[in-house]
């Protein structure tokens, strides 16, 4: 009898078990089946089920998941990863990866994941990888969890610094383990943790620590340490934004170096106040748009290719308005303005009947991403190539007119026109080539902006007022003083806007140049000699 | 060449004479029609969002009229360019009211448009449905809101991220001008009320197409590091977004770090951006293209149809352009005459359906009832609804969150019979809205 009762209870247990862990105690194929299934709260919980299968197929599927690449097939609910392909979806099976088949889009449900599941993919993620073989994985591991601190995950953290041998990556993950151990109850521990943190440069550490100064109710020591690491990290801090603001300037600086260098040929060397200018940067930056459109699989590759596309669209277009309006103009500035105005009402509206709305520039995976020096400090990679590219530019252009014959003739024209015609210089030919350069060069420059800014009718508009008043300030005609003028401008912009804020600090800027060419009419690098017209 | 120019001038000065003369003949040929005056730039910078919103109102007119058109007349659209320019809409307002007599306007998108053509609305008596979201704070008697009030996106928005994401820091990031300042200063009061610290809270304005953002998203990631999730509120306009998101993308700040809830950006919008970096930054609206309902699939239909492509977005405001044209049919039909004062009172409690499911209600105070949706950016430039409120929320035209407009209601019916009633003094404050 007593047995018998025993017995139930026992069957009773182990139903009332098997119910309740049917979750857990689920195979991998099925428990993914059920994270595909469950709604964003549940997927949260069965993530971590999934992880504490110690399986290693999970990562991959997480990284599916993360991707947006996980999959429910309509037909019969099983979860499959899928990648793109011409004829639709290429599936491959979850449990050994093999290609089951290709698929059209239609038959495959997307597993939906939202920020609060992604977040937590991404932790997950970290801590299976920071076992990874590949060492950039491990630092991204590192990174990722020292922005979402987990005391769960501290024994895993702790083992992966004993196994670390890359010691850059192994700083990281330190870092990583300190923002775990600094709320642990072991005072020891608190301390290191505190130690390690205020060597770094990070601004997570720096938050914990201000806290961690700030409090009256713990250890008094602790506080102490903590005050001075924080005292240290916000030093260190402070010179890397020095730092980061010199970079941002002289990113803004390239890019209006960049906007304002073909202005500084078309205004500066000819003399042609061009409105038209803008619309010119426009079209370099549709070319770079069209370039992606009709090779759509070499997305790397557009950016080079549009250079060269951008320079010849441009600059022809260049040449068609010098030779058709301009060259009836020359010396009347003010129809000049006028006309060039109208052409620049035009381009807009031609590119505006063809498509209203801005136009997405993809950018290639080579410009996109940063460069981390420090936790404090990182660089992104497409301002990076913007400034080296400027600066290319800028040299190229540089010896075309110092080295070139056409580079000789071009100034010889500007200087003395009758003089270069009775030399032989056909004046009219070099005025449409000149002007097709500094055409070209504002193309050249629409492809580089593509990557940063929208690209759209009115997207010229923006950059007019900034070039005019880099060449105006840096001197009319010299490269150089374009140069200075556009990093200088960039420079003081940035160092400005911290502390004025945007509007104000771009208002700044345009009071001291108005006063700077009060005090010195022709610009920073004023050109001299006996050609200077007066 | 001056010689050819001024034939150039005669001639077209010759063409937009006869323009004219044909525009006046059709105009007394017409008495049996209905008037439907369609307010939006064509031209412009607003051009871009505003020329949709009139292809909307000529694609709703063309398919009533199929049907019958209203009490038993064909609808005339008189449609007018105010170009980008706000004294212009004040004139053109005028011109469809008291030259083309039109009985009703379907128009303007930015607030400074509608707070231009709103003395006049006023004056000579129209009709004006405005479709678009707004910082409220404004209930005319002569004007329908069918956008968004501030607690139908803004505040929705807000509290979504304060539970389903956690969020406990926020930098409220907007371009320069009316909407974004006054919207900002209800979210942080709001904030506050909610027991947000001061400090928890960063305020920032940049100007018109802004496009250098490194030191903004610097210091939003600095702000960000204090160890509390952060969400960033933005309310940046137009050519301004892209260089925004991008930059926030180069500095690898992902939506799961940071996210930003904008309220400016649509699916218009997106088919201007690389959208593979943003995905799943939100937007809070009472429509996107991707709600599942009958209604929806018919609309989207419909539209491609009309505007022969079958790429182009269909968006909020067109929703609100949609819902605000089929409550004047019904009110009109309800009220048997197209009378401004008849309609205006026909149109309360009058109910549409919502493109997203539901009904949409309009209510004495001017503003609809309607739910709110937040959206998550996906790869292929559409929004994936993660979250509605389950019911309809009524748009608030006085908030309640700013001490100043917290004890005032609209009501426009007896006994109130007024745009900013306080209900403390027991008066209205003597303001036409």
């Amino acid at each position: 009898m007593n047995y018998t009762i025993k017995k139930i209870v026992l069957i009773a247990i182990g139903l009332l078990l098997s119910w309740i862990s049917v979750g857990w105690s689920a195979d991998f194929e099925s428990l993914t089946k059920e994270v595909a299934q469950s709604s964003y709260a549940q997927k949260n919980k069965l993530i971590d089920q999934l992880v504490a299968l110690e399986d290693p197929r999970s990562l991959t599927v997480l990284k599916a998941m993360l991707d947006g690449k996980l999959y429910l097939q309509k037909s019969d609910q099983t979860v499959v990863i899928g990648e793109d392909h011409p004829d639709g979806v290429q599936i491959k099976n979850i449990s050994d990866e093999q290609v089951i088949d290709v698929v059209g889009a239609r038959s495959l449900e997307k597993v939906k994941i939202n920020n609060s599941v992604r977040g937590k993919l991404r932790t997950v993620i970290a801590s299976l990888q920071l076992s990874a073989k590949d060492a950039s994985l491990r630092r991204q591991s590192a990174r990722d969890l020292i922005k979402s601190p987990d005391a769960e995950l501290r024994d895993i953290i702790a083992a992966a610094v004993e196994r670390e041998e890359s010691s850059s990556v192994k700083k990281e993950m330190e870092l990583a383990l300190a923002l775990v151990d600094v709320e642990s109850e072991n005072a020891d521990r608190r301390k290191q943790a505190i130690k390690v943190m205020s060597a770094s440069y990070s601004p997570e550490a720096l938050a914990v620590l201000e806290r961690l100064s700030a409090d009256k109710e713990g250890a008094a020591d602790i506080a102490k340490l903590a005050a001075e690491g924080a005292d240290k990290v916000r030093h260190r801090m402070g010179i890397m934004k020095f730092i980061e603001n010199l970079f941002f300037g002289a990113s803004l600086g390239s890019v209006l170096l960049l906007a304002a260098i073909g202005l500084a040929i078309t205004f500066g060397v000819m003399g042609v106040i061009n409105m038209a200018h803008g619309e010119m940067i426009m079209l370099g930056a549709y070319t770079t748009f069209a370039v992606q459109q009709i090779f759509p699989n070499w997305i790397e590759a557009s950016i080079i290719i549009a250079i060269p596309m951008a320079f010849l669209v441009s600059g022809s277009v260049g040449v068609l308005i010098e030779r058709t309006v301009i060259r009836h103009l020359y010396g009347r500035p003010l129809e000049t303005l006028l006309a060039t105005f109208g052409i620049s009402l035009f381009l807009q509206q031609l590119v505006r009947t063809y498509n209203s709305n801005n136009v997405p520039v993809v950018t290639p995976d080579w410009m996109s991403g940063f460069y981390q020096v420090n936790g404090a400090l990182s660089l992104t990679y497409n301002r990076l190539y913007i400034i080296v590219f400027s600066l290319l530019v800028l040299g190229l252009l540089a010896l075309l007119l110092r080295k070139t014959l056409l580079g000789l003739q071009m100034r010889a024209v500007t200087q003395n026109r009758a003089m270069a015609n009775s030399m032989g210089i056909r004046s009219s030919w070099v005025d449409a080539l000149t002007f097709g350069l500094g055409s070209g060069i504002a193309g050249i420059a629409g492809v580089a902006l593509s990557q940063i800014t929208n690209v759209g009718p009115n997207m010229g508009q923006g950059f007019i007022i900034d070039s005019f008043m880099v060449v105006v300030f840096g001197g009319v005609g010299n490269l150089l003083g374009t140069f200075f003028a556009a990093m200088g401008l960039g420079v003081v912009n940035k160092f400005l806007e911290p502390y004025a804020g945007a509007v104000l600090g771009k208002i700044f800027v345009l009071v001291f140049i108005i006063l700077f060419i009060q005090w010195r009419p022709r610009g920073l690098f004023a050109l001299k000699g006996r050609f200077v017209e007066d | 060449m001056s010689s050819t120019l001024k034939k150039l001038v005669k001639k077209t000065s010759l063409a937009i004479g006869v323009a004219a003369l044909a525009t006046g003949a059709a105009v007394s040929h017409a008495a049996d029609t209905i008037k439907v005056g369609v307010l939006h730039s064509l031209s412009g910078t607003m051009a871009i969002s505003e020329t949709t919103l009139k292809d909307t109102v000529l694609m709703m007119i063309e398919e009533q009229n199929k049907a019958g058109g209203v009490l038993g007349k064909k609808l005339e659209p008189v449609v007018v360019d105010p170009a980008s320019n706000w004294p212009l809409f004040a004139e053109k307002t005028k011109q469809l009211l008291s030259k083309d007599k039109v009985s009703v306007i379907f128009g303007c998108w930015t607030s400074v448009s509608r707070k231009s053509v709103l003395p006049v609305i006023e004056e000579l008596n129209g009709l004006l449905f405005y479709p678009v979201q707004y910082e409220g704070e404004e209930s005319s008697k002569n004007v329908f809101y069918t956008g968004a009030a501030p607690n139908q996106q803004a505040i929705p928005a807000v509290d979504y991220l304060m539970s389903a994401e956690g969020v406990k820091r926020w930098v409220l990031e907007g371009t320069d001008y009316v909407y974004p300042r006054t919207t900002n200063k209800i979210l942080e009061a709001y904030l506050i009320s909610k027991g947000v610290k001061k400090e928890d809270i960063s305020i920032n304005y940049t100007p018109f197409g802004h496009s250098d953002w490194q030191t903004r998203v610097a210091e939003i990631k600095k702000f960000g590091s204090a160890g509390k999730k952060t969400a960033v509120v933005s309310t940046i306009n137009g050519d301004a977004n892209v260089p925004f998101y991008k930059e926030l993308a180069n500095a690898g700040i992902s939506a799961e770090d940071i996210p930003v809830v904008a309220f400016s950006v649509g699916e218009e919008e997106l088919s201007g951006f690389d959208t593979k970096p943003l995905v799943g930054h939100l937007a809070a609206w009472n429509y996107f293209m991707s709600a599942e309902s009958p209604e929806n699939d018919a609309f989207i239909e419909k539209w491609h149809k009309f505007i022969k492509d079958k790429k182009r977005p269909t968006n909020d405001p067109m929703e609100a352009t949609y819902i605000g044209f089929k409550m004047w049919v019904k009110a009109v039909e309800k009220a048997g005459t197209t009378d401004v004062d008849a309609v205006r009172k026909a149109m309360y409690g009058i109910t549409v359906p919502n493109l997203t499911g539901g009904i949409a209600v309009m209510n004495t105070n001017h503003h609809l009832t309607k739910p709110v949706l937040i959206g998550e950016i996906q790869e292929n430039g559409q929004f994936e609804i993660v979250w509605q409120t389950p019911d309809g929320v009524i748009g608030d035209a006085w908030t309640d969150f700013l001490p100043e407009s917290a004890s005032i209601v609209a009501d426009w019916t007896a006994p109130i019979n007024c745009g900013n009633f306080n209900i403390k003094t027991g008066k209205c404050s003597g303001q036409n809205y």
